[in-house]
């Protein structure tokens, strides 16, 4: 939502993560909050690809962060495998955790610059054993190898040796080497050249199927995520407004913000019909104090007053194609509308 | 060679446009950037040859280390240094920018040629007001006053749809978001009603939508005022259909240049294509491979002998890695600097010769391997 409802989740056993009415909320001073995130169900089936889309301060990144508990959310429930990850101890989440990994947007930042690679994809070995030092080198170089990386050549190096996709696989590998059930991966693929980019998805995708894995992918260029999920969640201002099956959502989009991010995003044909006639003034609301009712309405077209006094919630427009949206793209069934 | 280019490109280009105007408002001929540094002499850009007419917009695009950026900064003077050799000539309105004294570019400078870089926070001052930094050359170049200069800010602003344009002058740069910062330094850069834009991934920072909006702008205010405009980026997204001409660039090379439909329509070089066939579209369904690029870009200190790009081309013959080829221009105007081009019949020939042999560079486009280093002096048969 710009709306609430979770009209889109499945059944509770069927899936790997489900979380429930996830709220981040980060206090700023006088008392005010910063609602990153207000009120968000998902969940993610096993080996399923789920993408996160949005703009730069819409909450996705830190929805993603709230499933491993980075930080816990302010309210709301993420059950992994039957077990309520917001209610552990820490000692536990810590053990929880290896089954869940992060790979995050800078590949450079993201890995320690005075250390070696060897140690680097090592660490998490070295706290979650195997204990023996022979063992976990054969294992740091078995998964070098898998994201394309040469372990005899890399082991001794430092990061400020390779290249930008070169340290994003690495990231990879040191994800991968405790052998999760669950990627998170935040813009892994935003700081990349376009040919590396493909190396990157492609390789993502690879490792997804031999591993079993379960990813999460969070990006603001539509076109990747359309390559990599199976199933897409549109956020905006801490809220979702679309949840669907990826093909579905590119070919009948029915929420007017995923219209508008289809809508901007560049299409390498230059006889597709730009018109720059329109420059849109509006920018994101801020989610200090956000608009009433829908979220989206100060910046869409198609608000009405109805749009301001009353959220809209998550309803079914077809099969696992869920929007909440007054006044949707495509036509709703008339039952379809269940409150949460 | 280079003079015999530019006709050809200036013939192709002429069409509907830029029949009455034939000079160039922007020729570079032969231009190169290299720089001394510990290792060696890094060729950052070598030999470039290009025009530029007014009102017309080129897009220069390849990826990080093609020398793209170099290039644009080149002809803005904007490379110092002791160890910085420039060669060439870079003729705007009749003068070579390549020779003037620097204290006669800095009229040239926002007044003349102006640029917007890309990211917006550190372009802009932190510590001084949107009004201010809007005005310094309006102040400076032109003279006025400060009560008038505050009034020119306010239609500055407005005419890059910041809202609440006299709020935002006395506001300082971390106060504004990303897209927003960007319409400033756009701002900053018309206030003197520039002849020539240089854009340097202006929207790479930036998100979809605000990416959008930002291009639109540029564009309709590039319209208004009959400016030119140089897009420098590595998506090929955003300059489709928003160019007139493209340049691809490889390291520090021009490999393809040509009418922006006859890049995506006839591409011609093997790096081109490449680029365009590792974008995801959204057209495409779900999961669908991409075919990625072997290997990394050369280091511009050695470089291979040969094309730069033939150790990672899926087409490359013993010929490519043994001889430099030209940049040579068709009867349409469309420059490749290629022996084997793509949709020719010894283009198919490489490339069913390659797949027949398994050279891993071919092989990674056929199957979407990844291929990270690509041993020089592999031809087609070995490997």
């Amino acid at each position: 939502m710009a709306g609430g409802g979770k009209a889109h989740l499945r059944d509770p056993d069927d899936v790997l993560i489900r979380a429930e009415d996830l709220v981040v909320e980060f206090p700023i001073s006088q008392g005010r909050v910063v609602n990153a995130v207000s009120g968000v169900s998902l969940d993610v089936k096993q080996g399923e690809t789920l993408g996160l889309v949005g703009e730069s301060g819409c909450g996705k990144s830190t929805t993603a962060k709230s499933l491993i508990q980075l930080p816990p959310p302010t309210s709301g429930t993420v059950s992994y495998l039957g077990t309520d990850l917001t209610s552990l101890e820490n000692k536990e989440l810590r053990k929880a955790r290896t089954d869940l990994q992060m790979i995050f947007q800078d590949p450079i930042s993201s890995l320690n610059p005075r250390r070696k690679i060897g140690d680097v994809v090592a660490e998490p070995l070295r706290v979650w054993g195997p204990h023996d030092r022979e063992e976990q080198s054969s294992q740091v170089d078995a998964m070098l190898e898998a994201v394309g990386i040469d372990p005899a050549i890399a082991r001794d190096k430092r990061p400020h040796e390779f290249s930008g996709g070169q340290c994003q696989r690495i990231s990879i590998a040191r994800a991968l080497v405790l052998n999760p059930q669950v990627i998170i991966c935040d813009e892994p693929v935003s700081a990349l050249d376009v040919s590396v980019q493909a190396q990157i998805l492609n390789m993502l995708e690879d490792l997804k199927a031999d591993y079993g894995l379960t990813l999460v992918f969070i990006a603001h260029d539509l076109a990747v995520v359309k390559n990599i999920s199976d199933r897409i969640a549109v956020m905006y201002l801490g809220k979702l407004c679309e949840v669907s099956e990826s093909n579905v959502l590119y070919d009948a989009p029915a929420h007017p913000y995923t219209e508008l991010l289809l809508g901007s995003s560049p299409v390498p044909d230059p006889t597709v019909n730009l018109d720059i006639t329109l420059v849109e003034e509006e920018d994101l609301p801020s989610p200090i104090d956000p608009p009433s009712g829908c979220r989206f309405r100060t910046r869409c077209r198609y608000a009405t007053d109805r749009c301001a006094q009353e959220e809209p919630v998550m309803r079914e427009v077809s099969e696992d194609h869920h929007v909440a949206c007054h006044h949707p793209l495509v036509s709703v069934p008339e039952m379809a509308e269940v409150s949460a | 060679m280079g003079l015999s280019l530019g006709k050809g490109i200036r013939a192709s280009v002429t069409d509907a446009m830029t029949s009455a105007r034939d000079e160039p408002l922007l020729a570079v001929r032969d231009l190169r950037t290299h720089f001394s540094i510990n290792a060696g002499l890094l060729r950052a850009v070598d030999g470039v040859t290009f025009d530029l007419h007014s009102g017309q917009t080129l897009g220069i695009v390849g990826e990080s280390g093609s020398g793209k950026t170099v290039l644009s900064r080149s002809i803005m003077r904007l490379n110092l240094g002791n160890n910085v050799h420039t060669s060439g000539e870079a003729r705007f309105a009749g003068r070579d920018l390549l020779g003037l004294p620097m204290s006669e570019m800095t009229d040239v400078w926002g007044q003349e040629i102006a640029m917007v870089f890309q990211d917006p926070m550190t372009s802009l001052n932190p510590v001084v007001k949107i009004g201010r930094q809007v005005t310094e050359h309006v102040r400076k170049h032109l003279g006025v006053s400060k009560k008038e200069a505050r009034a020119l800010a306010v239609q500055l602003l407005e005419s890059v749809r910041i809202p609440e344009a006299e709020v935002t002058i006395s506001a300082y740069p971390h106060e504004l978001s990303g897209g927003m910062r960007q319409r400033v330094s756009i701002a900053i850069a018309l206030a003197c009603s520039p002849k020539l834009l240089f854009a340097d991934e202006p929207t790479t920072a930036l998100d979809v939508t605000v990416q959008h909006q930002i291009l639109n702008l540029l564009g309709m205010q590039q319209r208004e005022r009959d400016m030119a405009m140089v897009l420098v980026t590595h998506d090929l997204g955003v300059v489709a259909g928003r160019t007139d001409e493209i340049i691809v660039m490889y390291a520090g090379k021009i490999v393809e240049q040509a009418r922006t439909d006859q890049i995506f329509q006839k591409t011609s070089h093997p790096y081109t294509e490449a680029l365009l066939r590792s974008i995801p579209k959204t057209d495409q369904p779900s999961h669908t491979r991409l075919a990625a690029i072997a290997g990394r870009p050369p280091n511009l200190i050695t470089m291979p002998t040969g094309c730069a790009f033939s150790p990672r081309c899926p087409y490359a013959q013993d010929r490519c890695f043994e001889e430099e080829p030209p940049l040579q221009t068709n009867q349409d105007g469309h420059a490749t600097a290629c022996w084997y081009q793509v949709g020719t019949a010894e283009n198919k020939e490489a490339w069913d010769n390659n797949l027949a042999s398994g050279r891993l560079s071919t092989m990674a486009v056929a199957k979407g391997q990844i291929v990270d280093e690509v041993p020089l002096d592999l031809t087609t048969g070995a490997s």
